[in-house]
């Protein structure tokens, strides 16, 4: 029942994206010209960029990606339909399917940035695929911790600035241990020796979803 | 006899206070007379935690019986434990000073007791965002709850996977150093009872003040 929910939630979502391009098109837009203006003020032209800096500005842009592409999840539909929602759907579902639908979204921004940053800025990861589950696992993340906190900072009044004042301190330990794993892909360790942050990355995101489905309730009903 | 309670915490910090300051100390290198600050930084630590700890039980309870009285106790409650959290960072600063060398280094512990204090400082701007009462006591109980859920892996758990100069960190236990001398354990654990029953002694003070707040000037 609450799969069906979820699947059919998350259905409509892509539907509406789909509808009205220009919010993903200016999602594409914003991660491209970011890349673009970190690979001109770097002043790259003829030297890339160290091997810390190059990770850790890209999960800086992907993180403020992230808080502009998801604090618009819950604003973007009007009261009256989210009133009928309401009278439809457990709340547990629509978070969920929010959840899973922000996770998607992010996995294509995240995986298109990697993409344009590794063509602009040059490329120094070593181990690809481990590069990639540390993505799979950002996107996740992001979306996990990030979609709760939309639906709270939709219902203040000035909600973009505290969209970024909320998420970031929240954010920080998954971004520290994102910021480890990736570095372990880029030098190409070992891969044994980033189980542990797999491990706890994994924990934060199952803490945060039960969390957000816990919780979600009680801010639905406001 | 229903303030037994507040009684041993004066006792306790006066006990505390003079023997952290004139008691004997193990002669240790670098550390020298600074390690007498371990009865007054450790113990705001142990009270940060349980002050923020009644925030969130308070905000549960809200979420459960939304009442008044229970939006006031989890509001003082991280106020309290912010003004734990501060005086925690500035004495643990004065400690890096004169053993690590800086005010500031960067380290897991320090960076996540300063992240821990930007999500209280933001729980605070989130309750000043709404005018309504019911609804800035419940969004901010929701928002108090997820963010100490997210406190935990920061304090408890990430200081423990990487290596670090703060001692209960890169897998050795909090005392390793000061293991050898328990005359120090005497007066440590007095002054931990004693932080944390202030704690919760100006917290009751807050509480009471802002309900007889609340009762002037809301029900008149």
């Amino acid at each position: 029942m609450l799969l069906k929910e979820v699947i059919y939630l998350v259905q409509k979502d892509f539907i509406l994206e789909w509808r009205q391009k220009y919010a993903f098109n200016g999602m594409l837009l914003y991660v491209g010209s970011t890349v673009y203006i970190c690979y001109l003020s770097f002043s790259l032209r003829f030297s890339g960029l160290q091997v810390p800096v190059w990770n850790a500005l890209y999960w800086i842009i992907l993180l403020f990606t992230a808080v502009n592409a998801i604090s618009k999840s819950f604003t973007q539909e009007n009261r009256g339909r989210l009133l009928y929602f309401y009278s439809l759907v457990s709340p547990q579902g629509v978070i969920l399917a929010k959840i899973a639908y922000n996770a998607a979204l992010m996995l294509v921004l995240a995986l298109l940035c990697f993409l344009f940053y590794a063509v602009i800025i040059g490329n120094p990861v070593q181990d690809v695929p481990m590069f990639l589950v540390s993505i799979l696992l950002g996107a996740l993340g992001f979306a996990t911790s990030l979609t709760l906190i939309s639906g709270i900072a939709a219902k203040a009044a000035n909600s973009s600035a505290l969209m970024a004042v909320l998420s970031f301190p929240v954010m920080a330990p998954m971004l520290l241990m994102l910021m480890s794993l990736s570095k372990n892909a880029i030098d190409g360790l070992d891969r044994s020796l980033s189980m542990d942050e797999l491990g706890t990355l994994g924990a934060i995101n199952v803490i945060v979803i039960a969390t957000s489905y816990m919780l979600f309730p009680y801010l639905w009903r406001t | 006899m229903k303030n037994w309670w507040k009684i041993v915490t004066v006792l306790l910090l006066l006990y505390a206070v003079t023997m952290g300051l004139l008691g004997d100390v193990p002669r240790l290198a670098i550390l020298n007379e600074s390690i007498r600050n371990l009865y007054f930084h450790v113990p705001m630590w142990f009270g940060m935690i349980v002050i923020l700890g009644i925030s969130v039980v308070y905000s549960i309870k809200y979420l459960k019986n939304p009442t008044i009285h229970n939006d006031i106790v989890a509001r003082e409650a991280a106020h309290v434990g912010i003004l734990y959290g501060i005086l925690g960072l500035l004495t643990g600063m004065c400690w890096a000073r004169f053993t690590w060398g800086d005010w500031w280094v960067n380290d897991p512990k320090l960076n996540g007791a300063a992240i821990g204090m930007l999500i209280y400082f933001a729980y605070l701007v989130l309750r000043s965002s709404f005018a309504e009462q019911q609804q800035r006591a419940r969004i901010s109980a929701v928002y108090n709850i997820f963010a100490f859920v997210a406190l935990i892996p920061l304090l408890f758990i990430l200081p423990r996977l990487t290596d670090s100069l703060h001692p209960g960190n890169g897998g050795n236990p909090g005392f390793g150093a000061y293991d050898l001398d328990s005359n120090m354990r005497l007066v440590f654990y007095p002054a931990v009872l004693g932080w944390i029953g202030l704690g919760i002694w100006i917290l009751t003070l807050c509480v009471r003040f802002e309900n007889l707040k609340f009762r002037l000037y809301e029900n008149a």
